[in-house]
């Protein structure tokens, strides 16, 4: 096969798969049927474009084939039910029209997506029904990226579909009375993927790193469906403003580089422009919701020549009217630190304090890092060492225990 | 499709009258159509367990496990979909303190 059509096949499987998956779904109501004609599409398309050329529209070819696929399989079932759903198929004839208008598909994988991430199936559940049906990851990539076996994550999946069929999950995109909250809660699963792969450190894992891309190209298709929803812009702008970064989080020696030391050349220019120009788009509909404040506060780090350029009074007034949407003590943690940025370490200091003496976050690394350090701008070593010890004693990976050590000992050595 | 709703309550939690009617709730849901069947169910000190083991009938005294939350009556719904479902669910009186669980019947 030339690599020309082998680019081509693996090109529509990454914009086609969810697409394809969708709308036999709609027609056969059966999830497994749905991937198995998906499947079947794709291996023949591998058989036939080197022979037959790539389709002017593969999308449109890899749908028809897995709906003839889907009756041929139901065909052969030959039982009551499968007659019934070979009807059902038949009379289905909303094809992507020849103008590539196709409105009706992409309000499949509308349906898709809002069916995947249910608020009735767990979160684990949700996550991993998205990669399955709307990115096409398989069972064994899932898998590797949560860190489960292939057969754990495969009774997930099962267990999954199985909540759909025999609870009647309806595949649907939600009514208007529960939108809002429905959709609240697709962003908050497309987040969580990012999160996964944005919290692996680079090179790491790099399945989980894919993690990233995915949930960035699944926010990118629900930008496209709902472009009237400022949040989804405002998702997919925050995941672009911080997968910008990427390359600059950690050094050569594996260890983080924290934001202020970052070099900044090093981040890309053409992610942190697109995820401005989303982040514009979204804030001129006047409904600034959680994601969009948090882009605008990654924002003025994107266009910031240093730390001592940045607007951290800008930053500081983000955090606070974040705080006001969802009140969270790390918020008002992040908060503190945008203070002392702006107006001193001793007003960061009594924010921090004050998060301190409400107990929210006990146990929390970051809470006495963060004093340490402040402290230790305050020139109060004795007590920013006691800080970076507590914190040492809690931290998790070893990147940020190596951190944490790096500044004990320069604060000790000053002390 | 089919759904029962069993309502569970913890019984040593006392809630006043109005707030565990469920007289609202059962005007609309004969309002839509949407309930088969249901009734309210004595607490389970009045409940008996019984099992069959070795060819023996074995009872015993109370419910078949100890949990906070006891079932304290059921309803037979009939609804398009999970989502009405829960939205018939979640307005019954005993969802402010206690739990509904919606449980699909087994039909093929």
């Amino acid at each position: 096969m030339t690599p020309d059509v082998e680019a081509a096949v693996a090109d529509a499987f990454r914009r086609e798969w969810g697409r394809v998956v969708a709308t036999l779904i709609r027609m056969t109501g059966d999830w497994d049927l749905a991937e198995e004609c998906a499947q079947d599409a794709f291996a023949l398309a591998l058989e036939r474009w080197p022979r037959d050329g790539v389709p002017r529209r593969p999308g449109a070819w890899l749908t028809t084939t897995a709906r003839n696929r889907a009756l041929d399989r139901l065909r052969r079932r030959a039982t009551e039910a499968a007659k019934l759903q070979e009807k059902a198929v038949l009379t289905h004839t909303d094809e992507p029209d020849d103008d590539g208008d196709d409105d009706g598909v992409q309000d499949d994988r509308l349906r898709l997506i809002f069916t995947c991430c249910h608020p009735a199936l767990s979160l684990e559940a949700r996550v991993a029904l998205t990669l399955r049906a709307l990115a096409g990851l398989t069972t064994a990539e899932i898998a590797r990226a949560f860190l489960v076996t292939e057969p754990t994550m495969a009774k997930r999946l099962v267990r999954a579909k199985g909540k759909i069929r025999h609870a009647a999950i309806p595949y649907r995109v939600p009514p208007a009375h529960l939108l809002p909250e429905r959709t609240g809660g697709v962003l908050a699963v497309l987040y969580l993927l990012f999160n996964e792969g944005y919290a692996a450190t680079a090179g790491a894992d790099l399945v989980r790193h894919d993690l990233c891309a995915e949930a960035i190209r699944l926010a990118r298709t629900l930008a496209t469906l709902m472009p009237d929803e400022p949040e989804t812009l405002g998702l997919l702008a925050l995941m672009l403003l911080h997968h910008a970064r990427r390359a600059a989080r950690v050094d050569d020696a594996g260890d983080v580089v924290t934001l202020e030391h970052q070099d900044r050349a090093r981040w890309d220019t053409s992610e942190i422009d697109e995820g401005l120009g989303l982040l514009g788009t979204a804030l001129r509909h006047d409904r600034a919701g959680p994601y969009q404040l948090q882009a605008a506060i990654a924002a003025c780090h994107a266009t910031a020549a240093d730390a001592a350029d940045t607007d951290w009074a800008e930053i500081a007034q983000l955090y606070g009217r974040l705080g006001q949407l969802v009140p969270s003590a790390v918020v008002e943690l992040n908060r503190a630190v945008a203070v002392a940025m702006a107006e001193g370490p001793a007003a960061g200091l009594a924010l921090v304090e004050a998060v301190e003496a409400s107990g929210a976050l006990a146990g929390y690394h970051l809470l006495p890092a963060t004093r340490a350090d402040l402290l230790r701008r305050l020139e109060r070593h004795a007590e920013a060492a006691a800080g970076y010890r507590e914190a040492l004693k809690l931290v998790a990976t070893d990147a940020e225990r190596r951190y944490l050590a790096r500044r004990l000992a320069e604060t000790t050595g000053q002390g | 499709m089919r759904y029962l709703l069993l309502i569970c309550a913890d019984e040593s939690v006392e809630v006043s009258p109005e707030e565990s009617s469920a007289v609202p709730w059962l005007e609309e849901v004969q309002r839509r159509g949407v309930r088969r069947d249901g009734s309210r169910l004595r607490p389970v000190s009045d409940a008996t367990s019984v099992r069959l083991r070795g060819g023996e009938v074995v009872l015993s005294d109370g419910p078949f496990a100890e949990t906070k939350e006891q079932i304290a009556g059921y309803d037979v719904i009939e609804c398009e979909d999970l989502d009405e479902a829960i939205e018939v669910a979640s307005k019954h009186p005993v969802a402010t303190y206690g739990t509904i669980e919606v449980r699909p019947f087994w039909e093929e």
